[in-house]
Order: structure tokens, then C-alpha cells, then sequence
């Protein structure tokens, strides 16, 4: 049993699915029990991965491994380290929530629903569990297929538009980190012989600098745009606009973690010379510099709240990748911790509209104000995720933040000065869009009447505030599973970070 | 009991009462259905108070409330216990601390430390030198001379302003809300007064400014207050900005966050004498911090708006307690400052500056709250100009005795406001001072303290830190003129404020001249405590000059000023008593002279402040316009930044952005169909042509194969005749 744990926890919803497949469609509320209860033993079941986690461990842990195609070199290999297990806890979880969160929203084609979520599930925790370069690319693609559906048939009026762009851009970044991979692949039997994916072999490789760039731009853009970052992150807010309330969430919570992830399981340790290479350590700086202000300062002027609240995920994505690329210990756990926080706080932030677009159908700002007077407990939860999302200390994002801030700052003063601007934009467009929808009197009759939070919806809040309050107050456990992978791949990349001397360049301030 | 080592309890007391109140308020203080406000037009609307007397700003009644809500639903029998539980718990916090302070005098070192547990993990960091260290944080809490002053003000003060809310909130709906937000805001208070690093304070430099921003909109179905809430939150972002960049720098000078680390690293380190240099810079974000906190210019301009929060939030957030958190952090940081003397001479400057400017425009302003929240900024900006000069202590010592004062002058605002039904324009008061003789007594108490008049609170700070201004290396002969002009035009608008108030003719209607009564004891007591904490707060600290009054007459210097670094260089001739007794003089006199003035001026010559403004009109119009700051900023950031900027962004966003992506789009397309074109026309017409070619070709042949037996019959016969004709024709 504990030895294919991880295994357990990966194909849970897919046995769920299995069995949701057999019952009869036409019984909806059979439908949304089973998969509710698939969902919750999906998160069930991944609480030992955290119990049982030695955090003094800095390898791999949950270590499954079986050939797959031996042909091609091809393994079924699993396991988690600190850094994936934050995320397959944060993927159990927020995808369980999402599944609640739809029980009224979805009332047609219920059961492809249902079972697109659980196909979905299974692909995200793989993603985040696989150690075989192969593997992992068949989940990472497989994780595209319930997410083009669920944006494209649940979704709003341009849900055609979204999800075909959504589809198409994430596909032509992965190609080309196919054509990385592959490289990497034939460049494995050159040097030893035989054909591998197994990210651990791979990491044996000795590449020229140049070569290791171009496997990184390709990299690059598989990640880049799944993060997204600037300047390929248009189809984030299409994609979020116009997919249900559930899609957001999870897409926001957990599918762009896909990105940053891959910088940090396969960017940096793989490609080492080329992830401390000047140019493009300053190019992807400066690409999340521009994430964050600019990210701000379009969620500023949105008239539309899901629309504001998608490109405060650019910004606030921003700050994970920029914590990725100060390439110390405090920028990559923050980075980390951060990318947690996101989907905690934007997962509640997409929750929250999907709530009130339950009541009132339209996500117009301006069609909202005074809702805290019809619905005090909605309203509190929203100031609670908005503080989170805002970096309040003592909540969630203040850790994560401030950590990347360190980070940032121990790279290049000049990165964090920049940065911290995003500190201020942030709370700005918060506090604007709070006081625009619950603050003030309510000035559209149709909003009079609404009904407050149902204890449904509040079951799905609660374990998210708490979660929130915990990081704020208490993030000892983090930083603890994160410190020893961390420090591993900052002296991977940087061999002689710990032993005081630095590549000279790095801990200097200098002109981005 | 041992009271030192359960500081850490002192602030989770009001914390556990705002928890208390936020999770189960709602069922002690049931909240009227009817509460939902709408906007004009929707309905009938619950504003029953249309006298927005439109000076200027929207912010005409933010107690108007008092009078009415809340009468139209039965109050829970509970509702009583919020009364209790919230003061008590801030009373606990105080008995709490004024314990410990107790036990602290008796020890030795003056100083004790408790850590509960790591907060942020210490993940290795190169210092600025290329040393490896851990940067970390804990929950840990510091009482030392500088906390328990601290401790003790927002205790105290904040106990009586507990109780003052009982009767002022008495008939509010929210009042479980209200005292819920109270209750955090000590909490988060004093944490960051007992936190015993900066990330640990800086946790309740945030907390409080939440507390103010939920209490700053604490009548929120009105927009004003909203947008001043958003304003106090926003402005106060951008120090505290400024704030996490001087920690990190700070950090990765010193190696650690905790302030005793902190002052332990500093002191092996050289003044930045000649040079702006790590430490400066460090310094300088700090205080940009506390420029935001603590109302200092250029980040003033949110506490006037401020006021829309009800007044007892006025009292003890934005007079008394949070807004002096910006002058604990630098007295806090005072090792750090009086290394780097450039930095300080910029604290010293902008201390007065923003001292003159805010009383400047609270001498034209006709709302009695803003006239003390002006006042509130200039008198932030004396504590910041004696930081500035290194007079850390007497920063302190005006901190405390301020507490005093402008809590009691609010208080008692607040007390005016509740008896002229919600009113808060001057120019509609007058001829008070009989109705609510307790308010009398108390402000009149408040306000010849603020003024510098001998004997009182305020006199024996502002005196102290004129003689610093004048005396200190750091100090100079301007700053101190500066400092003298302010004190002037403090008494001058303070009894702007009492005669226009309390004296005269009553200017107010008729209804509301019927409704003037009396504040109710749990109003008027926390008055008469502060009063005499105003009149006699001041004698622990009795300047030098009077040599007959003995040392027990100067505890507050002797308490605190052993823990602050001396000041390097020479001091002016202390011993010259005869220059401090001058300058003592002077200031009374300027004092009194300010009093005189608007005495004549608003008593005795009522029509000449109308003529005075007449004449000197763009001056007039400037300072009442508050030199146009607002303005100005909401020009450059609001407009344009924000707006346009955001717009800006917007289009770039959907039009060369998304364009981009689009038109990557677009071209597919087109070169799919281009391709498709290719494809039928081309390729596949080549394909065609070579079938059409063939079939072209092979018409003939196909003509002959028509499939009829007969035909091919046809064909055999007419074959072999053929044969036979050319063999027959051959031979």
C-alpha cells in the first residue's frame, strides 16, 4: 500500500471516472455525489504524502519506477519532493473545492462535466508527480484536453473564441518544448549509449552553454505561456472570462503552476549554465518586472471583476517567476510559497465571483455596489481573500511576497525596488474593486434581495481562509519541505552560493 | 505572578475580544433587516440628516448616524456584554502591562525578551559584505523602556476611549462591528509595540493600518468614507513600501531584523559622516515608512480625510496611538539614525515642514475635526523634527503627553458633535460653553495644554523639544524659528476652535439648539480622566532649567533616555541657562500671544477674520485649499498614473498585446487559406491536370471501347479485311 501511494493518489479520480462513466446520466444528483465524493477521497488520500513527508529527506520521496516502453527508453517513474508535494496538496484540495463549488452552477451535460474534472485531476497531479521527461509531457497534454471542454462548453458567450486560443497557444509553446526534450533525449544516447527520459539521467548530461540556451528558449516557451508570463499572457484573461466558475479556479489555483514548475523541475536543474546565464537570468527579471507593474495597471482600469481579477494573476505571477530567477533560497521557496498563496487566494478571489455571477448573471462591475449591506458574510469573506491576495501580513500572500522580495533584493536592489511597487498597485486595485462592488449604497434594485453565503458555499471558503491564516501565521512547515530541495537546486545552478563565494555579478546590485 | 514573561498575553487579550466580536457579535447585537441602505431614487432612504452643509468637502456628517439608525428594531438583552467584554479586554492588557513595567523597573538590564516561536524560516541570504546569513523572524516580544511607554499609552488611553465608545456608539447598529474593530486594532497596536524585530512590527504596522482603513469606512453605504478608507490604506502602501526596502537593506547590512541584533551590529559601525551612504539609505527608507504612518509630508494629506471614521476612532487611531507608530519606529531605530546624520537632518526637515504646513491650513478650517486632524499632523511633525535632531526621548515624551491631549480634544469634539446633533461646522456652533460644561471644562483643559501654556502636558514637550532644536549639533537657529511660528499658530487655531465653539452667540438652528444636552457619564468620565492626564501628565518631566525640582520630577528622561545612542558633537553652552530661560519665555509668550490674537480676533472682533480672509485673499484661498496638495496629487496619480496610465495599459494590452496573438491568429488563417488555394488550385490542380491530360488523351481510345460485343465483332472483322487488303495488295 504505502509504496504505491503516490500512484493511489494520481489515478484516483481516473478510477473515479471509470466507475462515473457507468451511471446513468439522467440521474444528476447520483453524478455530482459520486464525483463530489471521488473528489474528496482524491484529497483524502494525498493527506498521507504530507503526514508521511520526511522533510530532512532532500531526494525523492513516494519513488515509484516500472518500465513503460522500453523501445523508446520511456519509464513510468513517480515521486515528490518538497516542492511538488506543496502542489499535488494544493491540486487535491483546490480540485475537490472546485467540484463543490459547481454543485449548482452545472446543470446541463452533468455527467461529461463531472468526468472532464476528474480527467483533469489526474492530469495535474501527474504533471507535478512525474520524473520521466515523456511522462510528464503526456500529462502535461492530457491536462489541455478537459480544460479546451470545460472552457468550451460551460463557458460564456465567446467560449469558442477562448477556448480554441487557450488550446492553440499552450500547444505551440509545448511543441517546441517537445523539440527541448527531444533534444535532450538524443543528446542522452550520444553521451552514454541508450535512450532515456528519466529527468534523473538527463540531469547527467554535459552540455555546451549554447546548446543549453536553446534548449531553454525552448523550455521558455512551453513554460512561459503556461504561466503566463509577459508578453504571452492574453489568453489568460479570455480563458478565465469565459470559462465557469470551476474552470477559473482551477485554472488559475493550480494549471499555471504548470509553468513555474517547469522552470523549477526541468529549466534549472537540467539546463544549469544556461539558467545562469546573464542575459537571460536579466530577460526573465525583466520580464517579471514588467508582469507586475503592468499586470497592475491593467487590473486598475478593468470594468469587468473576473477580467480585473485574471490579470491580477499576471501580476502576482509575476513575483513567482522573478522569485525563481533571484535564484537564491529566498527567491525560489518564496517563489514557491507564493505560488501556493496564488492559488489559495485567487482560487477564493474566482470562487467569490463565481458566486455572485450564480445570483446575478453579469460580471459587470458597475452593476455592483452596496452588496455588503444584502450580503455581510460574502463580504467578509471577500475583504479576507482580497487582504490575502493584497499581502497582508499575518495572511498567506505577505509570506510569500516578502520572501521573493528577499530574494529579489539579494539578487539586484534595483529588482526589488521595482517590485515593490507591485506591493502598492496591488492594494490599489484591491481596495478600488472591493469599495466599487460591496461598499456604498446599493444603487441597483436587482441587487436588493440577493441571498447571502449557503453553508455550501461556506464549506467551500472556510478551508481556504484557514489554510490562508495558517501560512500567514505559521509557515515553519513550508520552509521546512522546501529547504533542502531548494538549497539543492540553488547549488546546482549555482555551485558556490554556500560556500560564500558568489559568481561575481549575482549579489551586486545592478541595472536590470 | 510573573508578568514579565507573559507579555506576549498582552496583546492576544483584544484579540480574543475582536474575535469574540466578529464570529459571534452578529448574535449579541442583532443587526435591523432594515439596515440595508439604498441609494436616492431606489427607495425611501435612510439619510434622515440632509444637512450637508457643503464646505467644500462630502464628509459633512459622519456622526449624523448617531441620531439615526437603530431605533427601529428591539435591542438583544445582550447587547450590554459587548460594552463589557471589549473594554475589559484592553483594561486586562493594561493591568497586564503596567505589571510588567512594574517587574521591568526592578530588573537589571532594563530589557526582557520572550521568544514564542520561528515565524519566517531562516533561509541562507549573502549579506552586502559576502557573508552568509539566515534571514529569519520570530514571535518575539520586547519590553524595554521605549515599549512599555508605548504599551502603556495605547493601553491606557485606549481603555478610556473603549469606554467613551459605550455611550458615543451606544445607539449605532454595528456596534458589535465597532468594538470588534477596535479590539484588532490594539492587538494588532501592540504588536507593534512589543514585537521585538522589525518583520514582527512591521506585522502590526500593517494590522492597524487595516483597522484604520475598516474603521476609516466604518459608515460605509457613503462613498466619502469608502474613498477614504481607500486613500489612508493606499497612501500608507507607498511608505510602507519604502519600509520593506529599508528592512531588506538594513538587513543585509546588519545580518539580522531583531532590534537587539540590530543595535548590537550598528554600534561597530562608522557614522556616514561625509558620505550618503548603505546605512543613509536604509535610514532614509525607514522614515519614508513613517512619512506614510505617521502623517509626515509628502504623505499627510490621507489623515484629514481620515475623519469620515467615527470619532472615537479619530481619537485613538488617528490621534493618539497609530499615527505616532511612524515616530516609535524611528525612535525604535535610533541607533541606526544617529549613524547617519544626512538622513537625519532630512527627518529634521520634513518634522517641520510638515509641522507649519498642517497648522498653517488648520487655521482656516471651519470643521472642528479637521482643525484637530491639521493639528494632529503638525504636532506629528514637532515629534519627527526632535527625531531629526536626536532627541529621541523627547520625541517620546511629546508622544505621550499628545496621547493626552489631542485623545481628550477629540473626545471632546466628539462630545460637541453629539450634542449639536451630528453638526460638526464651526461656523454653526457657538455659545456652547454653558450647555455642556463638562465638554467645556475638559477641551478648555486639552486646549491651553496644546497651546504651551506652563504647567500643562503640552508645554513641558514642546518646550523641551524647542530647547533641543535650538541646542542639538543636529538642530539649528531656523528649524527652531519654524518650530516657534507652529507653536504660535497652535495656540492661535486652538482657540480658534474653543471660541468659535463655546463662545458667542449660538449660530446653530432651532432644532438642533433644543436637542444640546450633556454627554451621558461613560462620555464625560473618560473626559475628565484625560483632562487631568493633560493638565498633569507633564511634570515626569521637568525640564533641566528648573534645578528645584527634584529628579524624581524628570522619571521620563531618566527611563528612557539612557537607551538612546548620545548625539556626536557639541551641544550649545548648557550652562548658559540664561539663552534656555529666554527661549522658554519666548515660547510662552508666542503661546499666549496666540491665544490673545484669536481671542481678539473670534471673541472680541468677530467681523474681522472675514475681512482678514477678504484681503489676503490667494493666501487665504491656498491654505484653505490646503495648498492644493490633494489636487496635485490626484493630477499626477490618480489622473494620471492610475487612470490614464492603467488605460493606457489597457489598450496596449488588448490593441499590440492580444493584437500580437491575434494577428499570429489572423495570419494562420489567412495563410491556411492562401495554402488551401495552393492546394486546390496548384497542387491539386496539377493533380487534375495530369487526370484531365490523361483523360484528354485517352478520349479516342475510350471511343473505341464502348463494351458492345458487336463493335469489337465489327472491329475483328474490319481487322482481318484490312490484313487481307494489304497482303492481297502486296503480293
Amino acid at each position: 500500500m504505502d509504496q504505491h501511494l503516490l500512484s493511489i493518489v494520481l489515478f484516483t479520480p481516473l478510477a473515479g471516472l471509470a466507475v462515473l462513466l457507468f451511471l446513468p446520466g439522467e440521474n444528476k444528483t447520483l453524478i455530482k455525489l459520486w464525483a463530489n465524493l471521488v473528489a474528496f477521497a482524491g484529497f483524502l488520500v494525498s493527506l498521507p504524502l504530507a503526514s508521511r513527508f520526511d522533510a530532512s529527506n532532500g531526494g525523492y520521496q513516494f519513488v515509484e519506477k516500472a518500465p513503460w516502453i522500453p523501445t523508446m527508453g520511456v519509464q513510468y517513474i513517480i515521486g515528490i519532493d518538497g516542492i511538488s508535494l506543496l502542489l499535488v496538496m494544493l491540486t487535491t484540495l483546490i480540485g475537490f473545492l472546485s467540484i463543490l463549488s459547481s454543485w449548482t452552477s452545472i446543470d446541463e451535460r452533468v455527467k461529461e462535466y463531472y468526468a472532464m474534472f476528474l480527467l483533469l485531476q489526474t492530469g495535474m497531479i501527474g504533471v507535478f508527480v512525474a520524473l520521466d521527461f515523456f511522462l510528464f509531457y503526456v500529462f502535461w497534454e492530457i491536462v489541455l484536453i478537459p480544460m479546451y471542454f470545460i472552457i468550451g462548453v460551460w463557458g460564456g458567450p465567446r467560449k469558442l473564441y477562448a477556448a480554441i486560443k487557450f488550446v492553440l497557444y499552450t500547444l505551440a509553446g509545448s511543441v517546441l518544448m517537445l523539440l527541448g526534450i527531444l533534444t535532450l533525449y538524443f543528446q542522452h544516447f550520444k553521451q552514454f549509449g541508450y535512450y532515456t527520459f528519466e529527468v534523473a539521467a538527463l540531469m547527467r548530461l554535459d552540455l555546451p552553454l549554447g546548446l543549453q540556451q536553446w534548449v531553454f528558449w525552448a523550455f521558455f516557451l512551453g513554460f512561459a505561456i503556461k504561466v503566463p508570463m509577459f508578453p504571452f499572457h492574453t489568453w489568460l484573461p479570455d480563458a478565465h472570462v469565459e470559462a465557469p466558475t470551476a474552470g477559473s479556479v482551477i485554472l488559475a489555483a493550480v494549471l499555471l503552476k504548470m509553468g513555474t514548475y517547469g522552470f523549477l523541475r526541468f529549466s534549472l536543474p537540467l539546463l544549469p549554465k544556461a539558467s545562469i546565464d546573464q542575459t537571460i537570468v536579466q530577460a526573465l527579471a525583466v520580464l517579471s518586472i514588467i508582469a507586475i507593474i503592468y499586470g497592475a495597471l491593467v487590473s486598475l482600469m478593468q470594468q469587468d471583476w473576473k477580467k480585473l481579477v485574471a490579470y491580477s494573476s499576471v501580476s502576482h505571477l509575476g513575483f513567482c517567476t522573478l522569485g525563481i530567477f533571484a535564484l537564491n533560497p529566498n527567491g525560489i521557496a518564496g517563489s514557491v510559497i507564493q505560488q501556493i498563496n496564488h492559488g489559495i487566494s485567487t482560487g477564493m478571489l474566482f470562487l467569490i465571483i463565481g458566486v455572485i455571477y450564480e445570483r446575478r448573471h453579469t460580471r459587470e462591475i458597475a452593476a455592483y455596489g452596496g452588496l455588503a449591506h444584502v450580503m455581510p458574510k460574502f463580504a467578509t469573506v471577500f475583504a479576507f481573500a482580497m487582504l490575502s491576495s493584497a499581502g497582508l501580513p499575518l495572511l498567506n500572500g505577505f509570506v510569500g511576497e516578502f520572501t521573493i522580495l528577499q530574494g529579489a533584493f539579494e539578487a539586484s536592489r534595483t529588482w526589488a525596488a521595482l517590485a515593490v511597487t507591485g506591493v502598492i498597485l496591488g492594494a490599489a486595485y484591491l481596495l478600488w474593486l472591493y469599495q466599487r462592488t460591496m461598499l456604498g449604497q446599493v444603487t441597483n434594485a436587482r441587487n436588493l434581495h440577493l441571498p447571502d453565503l449557503s453553508p455550501r458555499e461556506l464549506a467551500v471558503f472556510a478551508p481556504l481562509i484557514l489554510w490562508a491564516v495558517w501560512i500567514g501565521v505559521y509557515p515553519k512547515p513550508y520552509f521546512d519541505v522546501l529547504e533542502k530541495p531548494v538549497a539543492q537546486l540553488v547549488e546546482r545552478v549555482r555551485p558556490s552560493y554556500f560556500t560564500g563565494q558568489v559568481q561575481a555579478g549575482l549579489t551586486e546590485h545592478r541595472a536590470p | 505572578m510573573n508578568f514579565l514573561d507573559l507579555i506576549w498575553l498582552i496583546p492576544l487579550f483584544p484579540l480574543a475580544g475582536a474575535a469574540m466580536m466578529l464570529m459571534l457579535g452578529r448574535n449579541l447585537d442583532p443587526q435591523p433587516a432594515s439596515e440595508v441602505a439604498l441609494a436616492p431614487g431606489l427607495e425611501h432612504t435612510h439619510e434622515d440628516h440632509g444637512h450637508d452643509h457643503g464646505h467644500g468637502h462630502s464628509h459633512g456628517h459622519g456622526q449624523s448616524h448617531d441620531h439615526g439608525h437603530g431605533h427601529g428594531h428591539a435591542a438583544s438583552p445582550l447587547r450590554f456584554l459587548i460594552g463589557w467584554i471589549c473594554p475589559g479586554m484592553v483594561l486586562l492588557s493594561f493591568l497586564f502591562s503596567a505589571g510588567a513595567v512594574l517587574q521591568l523597573a526592578g530588573t537589571e538590564s532594563k530589557a526582557h525578551e520572550v521568544v514564542l516561536f520561528r515565524w519566517i524560516a531562516g533561509l541562507p541570504f549573502h549579506l552586502a559584505d559576502g557573508r552568509l546569513a539566515a534571514f529569519g523572524a520570530d514571535w518575539g516580544f520586547l519590553l524595554d523602556p521605549l515599549s512599555s511607554v508605548m504599551a502603556l499609552v495605547v493601553t491606557g488611553i485606549g481603555f478610556l476611549i473603549h469606554v467613551y465608545s459605550i455611550g458615543y456608539m451606544g445607539h449605532e447598529s454595528g456596534y458589535y462591528r465597532f468594538f470588534g474593530y477596535l479590539n484588532l486594532f490594539v492587538f494588532f497596536m501592540l504588536m507593534l509595540v512589543l514585537a521585538n524585530n522589525y518583520l514582527l512590527l512591521f506585522v502590526g504596522w500593517e494590522g492597524v493600518g487595516l483597522c484604520s482603513y475598516l474603521l476609516i469606512g466604518f459608515y460605509f453605504h457613503k462613498k466619502s468614507a469608502g474613498d477614504a478608507g481607500n486613500k489612508a490604506f493606499i497612501v500608507n502602501r507607498i511608505g510602507d513600501a519604502g519600509f520593506i526596502l529599508g528592512m531588506l537593506l538594513l538587513f543585509s547590512v546588519a545580518g539580522s531584523l531583531s532590534f537587539g541584533e540590530v543595535r548590537r551590529a550598528l554600534a561597530g559601525m562608522h557614522p556616514e559622516v561625509a558620505q550618503f551612504g548603505v546605512l543613509s539609505a536604509a535610514a532614509l527608507l525607514l522614515f519614508i515608512g513613517a512619512t506614510g504612518k505617521s502623517a509626515q509630508f509628502p504623505l499627510f494629506v490621507w489623515l484629514p480625510d481620515a475623519m469620515e471614521g467615527p470619532t472615537p476612532v479619530s481619537a485613538l487611531i488617528h490621534a493618539a496611538t497609530m499615527v505616532t507608530a511612524g515616530v516609535y519606529m524611528v525612535a525604535r531605530s535610533a541607533d541606526l539614525y544617529i549613524l547617519t546624520p544626512q538622513t537625519s537632518a532630512l527627518v529634521a526637515v520634513v518634522g517641520a515642514l510638515t509641522a507649519i504646513l498642517a497648522a498653517s491650513i488648520g487655521l482656516v478650517q471651519n470643521d472642528i475635526k479637521r482643525v484637530l486632524a491639521y493639528s494632529t499632523v503638525s504636532q506629528l511633525g514637532y515629534m519627527v523634527l526632535a527625531l531629526g535632531v536626536g532627541a529621541y526621548w523627547v520625541a517620546v515624551f511629546h508622544l505621550y503627553t499628545h496621547a493626552f491631549f489631542k485623545a481628550l480634544l477629540f473626545l471632546g469634539s466628539g462630545s460637541v458633535i453629539h450634542a449639536m446633533s451630528g453638526e460638526q461646522d464651526m461656523r454653526r456652533m457657538g455659545g456652547l460653553k454653558d450647555k455642556i460644561p463638562i465638554t467645556y471644562r475638559t477641551m478648555l483643559v486639552g486646549s491651553i495644554a496644546i497651546a504651551g501654556i506652563p504647567g500643562l502636558a503640552g508645554f513641558f514637550s514642546k518646550d523641551e523639544i524647542l530647547w533641543q532644536v535650538w541646542s542639538s549639533p543636529l538642530g539649528s537657529k531656523a528649524l527652531w524659528a519654524v518650530g516657534l511660528v507652529t507653536a504660535g499658530m497652535t495656540a492661535f487655531y486652538m482657540w480658534r476652535l474653543m471660541a468659535m465653539t463655546f463662545f458667542g452667540a449660538s449660530r446653530a438652528d432651532a432644532h438642533t439648539q433644543e436637542h444640546i444636552h450633556e454627554s451621558p457619564a461613560a462620555m464625560t468620565v473618560p473626559l475628565i480622566v484625560l483632562a487631568v492626564g493633560s493638565a498633569l501628565g507633564g511634570w515626569i518631566g521637568v525640564p533641566k532649567l528648573w534645578a528645584a525640582f527634584p529628579e524624581s520630577f524628570r522619571l521620563f528622561e531618566h527611563w528612557l533616555a539612557p537607551m538612546f545612542p548620545g548625539v556626536h558633537g557639541e551641544h550649545a553652552a548648557h550652562h548658559d541657562t540664561s539663552v534656555e530661560w529666554l527661549l522658554m519665555g519666548l515660547s510662552v509668550a508666542v503661546a499666549v500671544g496666540g491665544i490673545a490674537l484669536a481671542r481678539h480676533f473670534y471673541q472680541v472682533r468677530p467681523d474681522l477674520p472675514d475681512r482678514v480672509a477678504a484681503s489676503a485673499g490667494p493666501l487665504y484661498r491656498t491654505l484653505y485649499n490646503k495648498w492644493y496638495l490633494d489636487d496635485i496629487y490626484a493630477f499626477l496619480f490618480i489622473d494620471g498614473l492610475c487612470k490614464k496610465g492603467g488605460q493606457a495599459m489597457g489598450r496596449f494590452d488588448l490593441g499590440v498585446v492580444d493584437g500580437g496573438v491575434n494577428g499570429a491568429g489572423w495570419l494562420t488563417r489567412v495563410s491556411s487559406a492562401l495554402s488551401i488555394w495552393w492546394d486546390t488550385w496548384i497542387i491539386d490542380g496539377a493533380v487534375r491536370l495530369t487526370s484531365f491530360l490523361v483523360r484528354v488523351g485517352s478520349y479516342p481510345v475510350r471511343l473505341i471501347h464502348n463494351g458492345q460485343f458487336q463493335t469489337y465483332a465489327l472491329y475483328v472483322v474490319a481487322g482481318v479485311l484490312l490484313f487481307l487488303t494489304y497482303y492481297v495488295a502486296r503480293s
